[in-house]
């Protein structure tokens, strides 16, 4: 028993940083039905911008602050300089642009910082609480409450805000949002500082655990890209209930059967959902009559 | 009220209006009508700010539009029901409506919200459905009503009775005419060029990129050429 919830601690952790990346696509896809492949740099520029801002000096909370701001100015800027340049391309050109920027901000990180891996200390120390005969690190709960307070947020944003609706609107229809006053760049701009934002603070909020290096990008996108195909792309509540199911079928895989058949394993759970639910577990059949 | 002038509009290479002057005065309802393919809908795009000018001048309310940025024209008191009626499919009708006033968040959205479901009570019913499930007419009126919102001066209505069963075009002509009394200016295109001449007080007849008629709706109703061309009498 105690084994078992040892099991859930550790994938409701890990699911946490595949919620928050997972949610991370929402935004970018709901304003421009893009998906951000470079959606798994923000993670990782969170966590060494975080370490080396700690190194030279910042205090750590500083040093988080500075990481989660300049991973959205560069959010913005990959929108600025190589999405709205290709307005007009087909969505499938414009993803692909997304796994060149993935592919460059990697390779720039090489350069900028180095290769070694990096961790820096957990906020709230790191003695373990004992929860029935399981333990969890205190820095699990600073990231399973970062998912939680995240998607919160953006529940809220995209479901009672009009501007959060301006953004649905945008992708629905880009000549009608302008034509209600809607000023589409704004919305893209704004969308790719949010999730690159929300990147970044799954990144720091991560790295006193997963432990953070230039290559670790590519890993967190593709378990928040299934996560977000999994709960159904575009909705919220999908992105984080999608993203904590990988996370459980990870650590129960690993548990029970074996850490080698841990990613193979929740690959084929999203196999078998998306072969039965197209839409995944929360998306909407849509319905269109013209 | 709207001022165009010497307007000339391409796609690529292709040139698709060659020098269109007309004007639009306040509180008139005037209609351009001609083929399929004329250059109607290309006119209003440029008109509303999507569509690239190449030469010419469009002047609102005494200003020229030329550097005003398509989002920002609405806010200027110009609004597009576009062509194909672009609702937000995946939005309920209500928020439809809602972001038409996107520019707003006074107490007059509310009060605007219940004239568009008073304009067209059918939208009322069906003001918690995804606007993409309603019949084409149902879609028109979504697309006029969102217009409205946005608190136009002068309207711009693109082939609001395209596809549409004839009883419920009577209905949106009725609307239209009766924006008049709101005191909206419109500016209607349309294929039905009879319909839309009943309603309006003068009339440009466009064909191929250039206005070739222009006068009085009823002159243009009675003229032999037009009744021919366009009315099939």
């Amino acid at each position: 028993m105690s084994e078992l919830l040892q099991f859930l601690f550790s994938g409701l952790t890990v699911g946490a940083v595949y919620a928050l990346v997972a949610l991370g696509f929402t935004i970018i896809y709901n304003a421009s039905d893009v998906v951000n492949f470079a959606q798994g740099e923000f993670v990782m520029l969170g966590g060494m911008v975080t370490w080396f801002a700690h190194a030279a000096g910042l205090p750590l909370p500083l040093a988080a602050l500075v990481a989660i701001l300049a991973t959205a100015a560069l959010g913005v800027a990959i929108n600025k300089l190589a999405i709205e340049p290709a307005r007009g391309a087909p969505v499938v050109s414009l993803i692909i642009i997304t796994i060149g920027a993935s592919v460059f901000l990697q390779g720039a990180a090489q350069l900028v910082f180095d290769k070694q891996i990096h961790s820096f200390p957990a906020f709230s120390g790191d003695t373990p609480l004992r929860i029935g005969g399981a333990t969890i690190q205190p820095q699990s709960l600073w990231v399973i409450g970062g998912a939680l307070v995240v998607f919160a947020g953006l529940w809220l944003f995209f479901t009672r805000t009009l501007l959060g609706r301006a953004v649905l609107a945008t992708s629905n229809n880009r000549l009608a949002a302008q034509l209600v006053g809607i000023n589409t760049n704004f919305v893209m701009t704004l969308s790719f500082a949010l999730s690159a934002g929300i990147g970044a603070l799954a990144g720091v909020l991560a790295t006193p655990i997963t432990l953070t290096a230039y290559s670790v990008g590519i890993g967190f996108a593709l378990k928040g890209f299934a996560g977000a195909m999994l709960g159904g792309m575009g909705n919220p509540k999908g992105a984080l209930a999608g993203g904590f199911l990988i996370g459980l079928i990870e650590a129960l895989t690993a548990g029970y059967l074996s850490s080698t058949y841990k990613e193979a394993a929740a690959f084929v759970v999203i196999l078998l959902v998306l072969f039965f639910m197209p839409q995944g577990l929360f998306g909407r059949k849509s319905t269109e009559r013209v | 009220m709207l001022t165009v002038e010497g307007l000339r509009s391409r796609y690529g290479r292709i040139e698709v209006l060659h020098g269109i002057d007309l004007h639009v005065d306040s509180g008139e309802i005037v209609t351009v009508v001609g083929a399929n393919g004329a250059g109607k809908t290309t006119l209003l795009r440029c008109l509303s700010g999507v569509q690239p000018v190449s030469a010419g001048t469009i002047t609102f309310r005494g200003e020229p539009l030329a550097s005003v940025p398509a989002y920002r024209r609405l806010a200027r008191g110009l609004a597009q029901s576009p062509e194909g009626r672009q609702i937000f499919t995946n939005l309920t009708v209500e928020e439809n409506l809602r972001l038409g006033a996107f520019l707003y968040s006074d107490e007059r959205v509310e009060k605007d919200m219940e004239d568009a479901f008073q304009m067209f009570p059918i939208l009322k019913q069906k003001r918690n459905l995804a606007a993409g499930g309603l019949s084409g007419g149902q879609q028109q009126m979504l697309a006029m009503a969102r217009a409205l919102m946005g608190r136009p001066s002068c309207l711009l209505l693109d082939e609001p009775s395209m596809g549409l069963a004839p009883i419920i075009v009577q209905q949106i002509f009725d609307v239209v005419s009766g924006l008049k009394a709101l005191g909206v200016t419109v500016l209607l295109v349309e294929q039905n060029a009879f319909g839309a001449l009943k309603i309006a007080d003068r009339g440009y007849v466009m064909e191929t990129g250039q206005i070739t008629m222009q006068g009085p709706a009823e002159e243009l109703i009675a003229d032999p050429r037009i009744r021919e061309a366009y009315l099939g009498i």
